[in-house]
């Protein structure tokens, strides 16, 4: 078993926060795991991605040339990706804020309303989270509770009431998904 | 010890601290940017520790001249246009027989090149890199975990040895993530009558590399070259991966060794006999393992993102004594192992 992933979205909206909390959960799973932010000459409210690859074994490549699942949390992520899915690989779509859909019919889609969901929860900044609930209960890449106690060692002590509407937003996509 | 999930450039970093590294200067650039912020903010949390934004490349690995002279496990750190600037510092080092790390997380070049990984550094790493005879021993890790070892080990290799070790990794080793368990450092065995620490009231001493006296300087000359020949006999370092029955094997360093054992994988699950040789030591070489895997093998395909430089070396090592074919991508381009499987496949049909 070997899966990657990218995650892209606006800077902000917490897009290597989601990389790095899956690839954390991973590891505290024992599979292998590399984490990739993309550090080319980005520019200010530009798009933001990084590779995850989570593996039983050795992973070669930390770069995903053709990603298994990609999570879009805005429009130019979709825009930016859609041709280099796998052929029958899986698309999260924050579709609260894309309005747009993938042009491939070989894949697979969800789509989650995460910034709706968050902005319910009082809380717009946990978009990233909400959507991470629903990636978590659809590919089973780790369990939701290793996820969320790897989530909750990233947070820290000190952010004890920053986790409580976390723990809600995870739940809202984890729940949203059947 | 806890795993950690951790950048290259901070594994790298927190080693060297761990390692006793109590000196580091720097100057910001791109991919490596990480280690100097990590060593920004940790190193004075450390008993004793100096961090120093230098105002260029050369004040930098010259302030850490001074700083191993005066006794201190010291460190530079940069990227290829960077590494080019200490060039001048790093002759003086082995010219004075000083310890210090400097690590080379490499970009395309060349010339200022671009910001992605690649290897084109190999001839300046492993050729000494400045002006004069000497040589620098040259680590090239292919995952986090291994650079964090082999930063830990470059400081017990450049006090044993009193010469400068470079690590040689690239952008994607600084860059990406993985989960990292810190090995124990060991205590510092350095005699302290390198160390410069005042004369006071005993007779005066020197560090220094201007020799104009033709035989004396010829003297240290070969004076270095002994302790490099005693570095060629113990310190190689390779890895063999599935080279067992192999009827072609790819050479590979760092991040290319990685994606070469994505394709040998994929290619032995399809019956091609395939293995890969790493060197781990790039100076030293390991030209002897090459040599004698050529005695039951008849062909090697080395595999660099580079036009071709570490493949002279394959070539040195081999002596004619079996058919070296090559695949590189320059610039800045890290190929796929579906990619590299092709070459491979095309070089085994040959």
């Amino acid at each position: 078993m070997q899966i990657k992933t990218v995650f892209a979205g606006f800077g902000g909206q917490g897009v290597l926060m989601m990389g790095y909390s899956i690839a954390h959960a991973a590891m505290n799973e024992g599979l292998h795991v590399t984490y990739l932010p993309s550090y080319g000459a980005e520019v200010r409210g530009g798009t933001a991605n990084c590779t995850v690859a989570v593996s039983d074994e050795e992973i070669a490549s930390p770069v995903a040339s053709q990603p298994d699942f990609i999570v879009a949390m805005n429009g130019p992520s979709l825009m930016a990706f859609q041709t280099r899915i796998t052929p029958g690989g899986t698309f999260f779509l924050n579709s609260s804020i894309v309005e747009g859909r993938p042009n491939r019919a070989d894949v697979t889609l969800f789509e989650i309303p995460a910034a709706g969901i968050a902005s319910e929860l009082g809380s717009p900044r946990v978009q990233n989270v909400v959507m991470m609930g629903a990636y978590v209960k659809a590919t089973r890449l780790v369990s939701a509770d290793t996820y969320l106690r790897s989530l909750e060692s990233i947070l820290g002590a000190r952010k004890k009431a920053a986790m409580e509407v976390n723990r809600k937003a995870f739940s809202a996509g984890y729940d949203y998904i059947d | 010890m806890d795993k950690i999930l951790i950048s290259g450039n901070w594994a790298c970093g927190e080693a060297a601290i761990r390692a006793g590294c109590r000196f580091y200067a720097g100057y910001p650039i791109t991919p490596q940017n990480e280690l100097t912020e990590y060593m920004a903010e940790h190193m004075r949390q450390a008993e004793g520790g100096t961090f120093i934004q230098a105002e260029s490349e050369i004040a930098a690995v010259n302030m850490v001249l001074g700083a191993s002279a005066a006794g201190a496990r010291a460190m530079t750190s940069s990227s290829s246009p960077g590494i080019s600037l200490k060039q001048e510092g790093i002759s003086a080092l082995a010219a004075d027989e000083l310890p210090a790390v400097i690590v080379n997380m490499m970009r395309g070049g060349p010339g200022l090149g671009n910001i992605l990984p690649s290897q084109g550094d190999y001839f300046q790493a492993t050729r000494g890199g400045g002006h004069g005879d000497y040589r620098t021993i040259v680590l090239a890790p292919s995952s986090v975990q291994e650079l964090a070892d082999l930063t830990m080990d470059a400081f017990d290799l450049s006090d044993a040895y009193r010469n400068p070790v470079l690590i040689l990794g690239d952008g994607m080793t600084g860059q990406m993530m993985e989960p990292v368990v810190f090995g124990k450092p060991r205590p510092r065995r350095y005699s302290e009558k390198y160390v410069l620490k005042g004369a006071g009231e005993g007779r005066s001493r020197f560090v220094r590399a201007l020799i104009l006296d033709a035989l004396r300087m010829e003297e240290h000359n070969w004076k270095l070259v002994r302790k490099y020949n005693v570095i060629l006999q113990k310190e190689v370092r390779f890895e063999t991966f599935r080279t067992g029955n192999a009827k072609l094997v790819i050479i590979a360093y760092g991040i290319a060794a990685r994606i070469a054992k994505g394709a040998i994988n994929r290619l032995r699950d399809s019956g091609y006999r395939v293995g890969l040789i790493r060197p781990i030591t790039l100076w030293p070489f390991p030209a002897q393992i090459i040599r004698d895997t050529a005695e039951r093998i008849g062909s090697f395909l080395v595999f660099e993102m580079s036009t071709g430089q570490m493949l002279e070396d394959v070539k040195l090592a081999l002596e004619g004594r079996a058919r070296v074919g090559f695949y590189g991508r320059p610039g800045g381009i890290v190929p796929t192992p579906a990619e590299l499987a092709k070459a491979i496949v095309q070089e085994y049909q040959r």
